[in-house]
């Protein structure tokens, strides 16, 4: 049985995705604890200069071809089965996301391997592999042993932080062929839709007042605009806000949206599911206001409080305007 | 476009979760049951579709406890058939493995050209049902998907990636698509409809055959998170909260 | 006088068939409408007509105008045989109306009356040309000040006919004591020739028969047809208690009016008797706050459309379809899109404030309710409501919450409250959703538990098996929602023992007390006495069950909940409280049934607020504000406490006044 550990790079637009580090801390951790190797696997056409951040692995597998340039659930969920039908490593990491999700589960079918989903951290306990997955929105963990002998993993982020698992460097790059046609495939890349060019970058604030459905209505987003403002920050949403159109998706926040780093960040009438969470891993300092005490926003904030977030807002701006003031 | 949706109940969310005297699963005695939010919003995409491009809607479910009225709801909406599959040890709970083989033998004899589904429930731990059952029936798969078109013979789906970027996907039909989001929020019908359709649709039944539940990892422990991580909470009313915040808000700078 | 009387003849038959005519039209019309009735109950009827129509009571609740229609009103009746008279004596010469025509006193009522219609007609053109009131917007104005015009003309032209009379020594009545007025008129003619005064004489007929025969054509087309058919109309009214909606009608399965067709004949009948007044537009929260709905043009634009409908559908039956294409454009408008907007259907609070106004008894909330039903079925309605519904269809509870948290509030009350299935009490309180879900409103309810164990009073709740009562889900259209919930409501109050409810919120009220017995679906529901918790409060002060030890000496004002003043008539027992507790009450402009509806109503606390500019809540709050030293703005509905503590911040009044609810005053004067 291998104890080697395979990490499936994301990559979009000439970019790696930051769940691809989480991923590699993770695959270190468990190469580490099993005793094996941890081979990025690469996917591109003249991506090789991607390599280059993937450090933390020991070697980088890349298959170059013009089919597998940008990431289609056929192409690359052929290429990836192909090379892992031969090599069976223990575990292979990809990331549950809009790429990983789509491929993993069509691998495990063609090899006969089990999935394991949402896995937020791995590591070794006496010799064995073992996972911790979120489930139900974020209410409940599973936690259990990697079956044998090859499993598949998709990763959320949350159990590592990404620079862990980000070292300069690009490890030897074995460039393999194919291992399987990539002619005739069923889904193709016909383009990209930019975003709507906001009028602000959100993960640029340094303060966000983020709303979710606790703000009720599209009018009482104004007293979340006037606390922003006060504060000098700007007003961003989870999902269901953005759904309804009262924002636009460029204020999005999370795993369809945009992961913010600000210092301050105001979680207004949020549950706080792992979709979102995603999102604010990185905020220096969470507020978060909700009346259901159990919402799962509080595993993340510093700093909570269960009044009512409609009544909370005027007269924390009135009191943060006075306190200015002074 | 003859579309077929599988819905997967789900635990709602809104009630308390427990874990059951076994320690690796949930409490299903109490549990309220609701359809996949994903997959409401794969039938609202279907509906469109339908009402875009005509053809046979087909929604299928797994007998896991009480689907009737989603079925019936489904036929007020727009669906055409509605078939509820039945199985031993349901109730209990299926993984997505097991539900997918199902589903792959229930859908012998239903002609489609698209299959759509959530691109993921609220209890998936072992993949979703979407990819593996495209895997099972060597279909293309696609998740993420806001938008669906018909086009030149097959589908282009609008696919989410982070950031709010969307990427154009040309699909081959037949197919099977993870839905994110429909174009529309899931349309509400009328109770008065929904009564209509129990006097008057059918809700077909059909056996379930083997279910490979094979592909799921083993859960050794199911536990609710520890509140110990959590916030410091700021008990008070408003007033008092707002002191607070201030306060926080000057230390570490925020007010300058 | 020389008549022509061939001429009167011609002119009056032909008038009268024109008449006749048009009234025929729109009564076939309203053939094409549903079946209505049951009827019945005809000495309230006889009452009403006597009350209403002869009393004019509702006219004087706009207090000048009232006076001046009064004596119109009068007007007309009483100088009908003067027209009758006139018609008659035109085409037979010398004829004189037995005993009408001779009778002093009447004649002498006659002249002071023609005086007092002329200026009540002064009065309404100033209305119509100087003072301009917003009421009138969007009625038909040359129409209005038309026959203004003609009525002051009939006046003028019948004392001037009866003041040459009473020159030449040709009147029917004898001394001049019982004509003052045209005695009046005639002298000031006496200086005229014979010949001037002949011509006058005559000149002043022609134009009178000729104005009465104009207004007579032109009576069935517009607003004046409330002329002949208000009596009717106040005569054959829906007797039913306001607070209950009339069942939902299913036409081919399809719940909600899609056509105009759909509506009862009694519905058309209601539109034919409006007569554009704007009392009900003046009341209407929702036009007040900028929204689209005018209760007025809504009533307007069904009998225009009734009307143009009815038309088509004629032409198009008898001279086929395609060869008219007017008609089949009108017969492809949709109503609701086309006639009436959505919008218009969606902004109805359902306050009954227009309902009340209307002197002429139009129902303006049933044919909103009928076409949102519609609505409905089409998704053609905010998400925001939609996903309400969808809650409440899951849950069972707005709120999307789990009904296993509905009693959550209670966790803490010592002693525990008693749970109603399992054990019996006098009085079963149903909570309602607000007061059980929200986080804000839930320290009330607690008070009120105190309150209710410190009067004494053995209740107990339903606990979980309590679901949202539905009247505003009714109200919003969804019959078959309110039908699911109300059965799951009766069954669990079927297998309870109590002996009376009292809820706290007054739409759970309204509709416990008037839909929920009377409602044909699951039976099983014992008929209980209904209460409000003020009502319950009142009762048990009066008693000396709840000893008040404190008289608070507030200044206080207290805004009438809709549905539990303008529906229900509960107007004392919470002013009675409040004085028992040592409140001095203000009562703000707007009081009892004219009070002001905070918007929550009709579904709109689950819909976006687009649209509004002004929140009636806040005019509210505005309007309480100007009274003098006031304190609090007490308020005794759940939604009210929401919707004026938000009003307050809203509207920068929180130095000036606060907002309680009674519960937490009468705690406070528990001592």
């Amino acid at each position: 049985m291998s104890k080697d550990v395979w990490v499936v790079v994301e990559t979009l637009r000439g970019e790696v995705l930051e769940i691809t580090y989480t991923m590699l801390a993770a695959g270190r951790g468990l190469a580490d604890g099993l005793g094996g190797r941890l081979t990025a696997v690469l996917l591109g056409h003249n991506a090789v200069p991607l390599a280059s951040t993937l450090g933390v692995a020991d070697s980088v597998t890349y298959v170059d071809h013009a089919a597998v340039a940008d990431f289609t659930p056929d192409a690359y969920q052929r290429t990836i089965a192909g090379l892992a039908k031969g090599a069976a490593p223990r575990a292979v990491l990809l990331g549950h996301s809009s790429m990983g999700m789509d491929v993993a589960c069509g691998i495990g079918i063609e090899l006969g391997t089990p999935v394991i989903a949402a896995c937020q951290t791995l590591d070794v306990k006496a010799g064995k592999p073992r996972y911790v997955s979120l489930t139900c929105g974020g209410k409940v963990l599973a936690e259990g042993e990697l079956p044998e002998p090859t499993c598949l993993v998709t990763m959320v982020p949350g159990g590592y932080k990404p620079q862990d698992g980000k070292k300069e460097g690009a490890p030897e790059v074995t460039r393999v062929a194919p291992p399987t046609a990539l002619d005739d495939l069923k889904v193709r890349l016909k383009g990209y839709i930019e975003p709507e060019a906001g009028d602000v970058d959100i993960t640029k604030e340094s303060i966000l007042a983020s709303v979710g459905r606790g703000i009720q209505q599209r009018d009482n987003l104004k007293l979340a605009e006037e606390l922003a403002a006060t504060l000098g920050g700007v007003v961003s949403a989870s999902r269901p806000v953005v759904d309804q159109g009262w924002l636009p998706t460029s204020r999005l926040v999370g795993k369809s949206g945009k992961s913010v780093k600000p210092r301050l960040y105001l979680a207004l009438g949020i549950s706080g599911a792992p979709e979102h969470a995603e999102g604010i891993r990185d905020a220096e300092c969470i507020v978060a206001v909700n009346t259901d005490e159990k919402a799962p926003i509080f595993d993340f904030a510093q700093y909570g409080a269960t009044v009512d977030v409609l009544k909370l807002l005027p007269v924390l701006t009135a009191k943060i305007k006075q306190a200015k003031g002074n | 476009m003859n579309i077929v949706v599988p819905i997967k109940f789900v635990p709602d969310l809104v009630e308390e979760l427990e874990i059951d005297p076994s320690g690796v699963a949930l409490e299903r005695t109490y549990m309220r049951l609701i359809p996949s939010e994903q997959d409401e919003h794969a039938l609202e995409q279907a509906l469109l579709l339908k009402e875009r491009y005509g053809g046979n809607l087909t929604v299928v479910t797994l007998d896991t406890g009480d689907v009737d009225e989603t079925l019936f709801t489904a036929i007020a909406k727009g669906a055409d058939r509605v078939v509820k599959v039945l199985g031993e040890g349901f109730a209990e709970g299926v993984n997505n493995h097991a539900a997918s083989s199902v589903l792959q033998a229930a859908l012998e004899g239903i002609p489609f050209d698209l299959i759509l589904t959530g691109t993921q429930a609220a209890d998936d731990l072992d993949g979703s049902t979407g990819p593996l059952l495209a895997a099972r029936l060597g279909l293309p798969f696609v998740g993420y998907v806001t938008g669906v078109k018909q086009e030149d013979g097959g589908v282009v789906a609008r696919k989410e990636y982070p950031g709010g970027l969307v990427a154009e996907m040309e699909v081959a039909l037949p197919a099977v698509l993870g839905i994110q989001a429909a174009e529309n929020p899931p349309r509400y019908v009328v109770t008065s409809l929904v009564m209509a359709a129990m006097k008057t649709a059918k809700i077909e039944e059909v056996e379930a055959g083997e279910a490979d539940s094979s592909g799921a990892a083993e859960v050794a422990r199911m536990y609710l998170p520890e509140p110990s991580e959590r916030a410091e909470m700021i008990e008070g009313n408003v007033d008092h909260v707002a002191d607070v915040l201030v306060t926080l808000l000057r230390e570490r700078g925020l007010l300058a | 006088m020389p008549i022509e009387p061939v001429l009167v003849l011609v002119a009056f038959l032909a008038a009268l068939s024109l008449f006749g005519y048009r009234v025929y039209r729109r009564f076939e019309h309203m053939r094409l409408g549903q079946p209505a009735g049951p009827f019945g109950q005809w000495g309230q009827r006889i009452k009403a007509l006597l009350v209403f129509v002869f009393g004019q009571r509702r006219l004087f609740r706009f207090r000048t105008p009232g006076v001046a229609h009064f004596f119109i009103f009068w007007g007309f009746l009483l100088l009908l045989p003067t027209i009758a008279q006139a018609i008659i004596e035109g085409v037979f010469p010398g004829f004189v109306l037995p005993f009408l025509g001779t009778f002093g006193p009447l004649a002498l009522v006659q002249d002071l009356i023609a005086v007092a219609v002329a200026v009540a007609v002064l009065y309404g053109l100033y209305l119509r040309l100087i003072a301009k009131p917003e009421r009138y917007r969007g009625s038909h104005q040359a129409e209005g000040i038309l026959v203004l015009i003609f009525i002051l003309t009939i006046m003028v032209s019948l004392l001037v006919m009866n003041g040459v009379r009473r020159d030449q020594g040709d009147s029917a009545i004898g001394p001049a004591y019982w004509q003052p007025v045209s005695a009046f008129i005639g002298s000031l003619l006496a200086g005229l020739s014979a010949g001037t005064q002949n011509t006058i004489g005559q000149v002043a007929y022609w134009v009178h028969l000729g104005v009465v025969l104009t207004f007579l054509v032109m009576l069935p087309g517009g607003k004046h047809f409330h002329v002949v058919t208000s009596m009717f109309n106040v005569f054959l009214r829906d007797l039913r208690a306001p607070g209950r909606l009339p069942p939902a009608p299913q036409f081919d399965g399809q719940a909600g009016v899609k056509n105009v067709e759909q509506f009862t004949w009694l519905q058309m009948l209601n539109w034919y008797s409006c007569s554009e007044c704007g009392r009900c537009q003046e009341v209407c929260p929702a036009y007040a706050s900028g929204l689209p709905l005018s209760p007025k043009l809504l009533i307007m634009g069904l009998r225009a459309h009734i009307f143009e409908r009815g038309t088509a559908l004629r032409a198009a039956s008898s001279g086929g379809a395609s060869g008219n294409p007017s008609a089949q454009a009108v017969l492809e408008k949709r109503l609701t899109g086309d006639v009436i907007s959505d919008d218009v259907l969606w902004a109805c609070t359902t306050c009954y404030a227009c309902d009340q106004e209307c002197p002429l008894f139009i129902e303006h909330i049933s044919p909103i309710v009928d076409m949102r039903r519609y609505l409905l079925t089409q998704q053609r309605a905010d998400p925001m409501l939609m996903s309400a519904l969808a809650n409440l269809r899951r849950y069972g509870n707005s709120f999307g919450q789990s009904d296993r948290k509905r009693a959550m509030w209670t966790a803490d009350m010592t002693p525990p409250i008693k749970d109603i299935r399992k054990e019996p009490a006098h009085t079963l309180w149903f909570v309602g959703d607000y007061a059980s879900y929200s986080p804000t409103l839930t320290t009330i309810t607690q008070t009120t538990a105190r309150v209710f164990q410190k009067a004494g009073i053995d209740f107990g709740l339903l606990y979980d098996a309590e679901r949202n009562a539905g009247n505003d889900i009714r109200r919003v259209g969804e019959e078959g929602l309110f039908e699911l919930l109300a059965m799951k409501n009766k069954a669990a109050l079927a297998n309870c023992e109590f002996q009376e409810i009292v809820t706290t919120d007054p739409h759970t009220y309204n509709t416990l007390k008037n839909e929920y017995a009377s409602n044909g679906s699951a039976d099983g529901s014992p008929t209980v006495p209904v209460f409000h918790y003020t009502e319950v409060l009142d009762r048990a002060i009066a008693s000396g069950e709840l000893p008040i030890r404190r008289q608070l000496g507030y200044t206080v004002t207290y805004h009438d909940p809709c549905y539990l003043g303008r529906y229900n008539g509960v107007y004392d027992a919470p002013r009675r409280v409040l004085d028992a507790i040592g409140c001095r009450l203000v009562e703000m402009p707007r009081n009892r049934d004219r009070s002001l509806c905070c918007g929550a109503g009709g579904g709109r606390i689950w819909m976006d607020e687009a649209g509004v500019k002004e929140r009636p809540s806040e005019n509210r709050i505005r309007e309480a504000a100007a009274l003098d030293n006031v304190q609090y703005f007490v308020v005794a509905c759940p939604k009210d406490v929401t919707m004026y503590r938000d009003a307050v911040k809203t509207a920068g009044q929180e130095s000036k006044i606060e907002v309680k609810d009674m519960i937490e005053l009468v705690e406070e004067a528990l001592g």
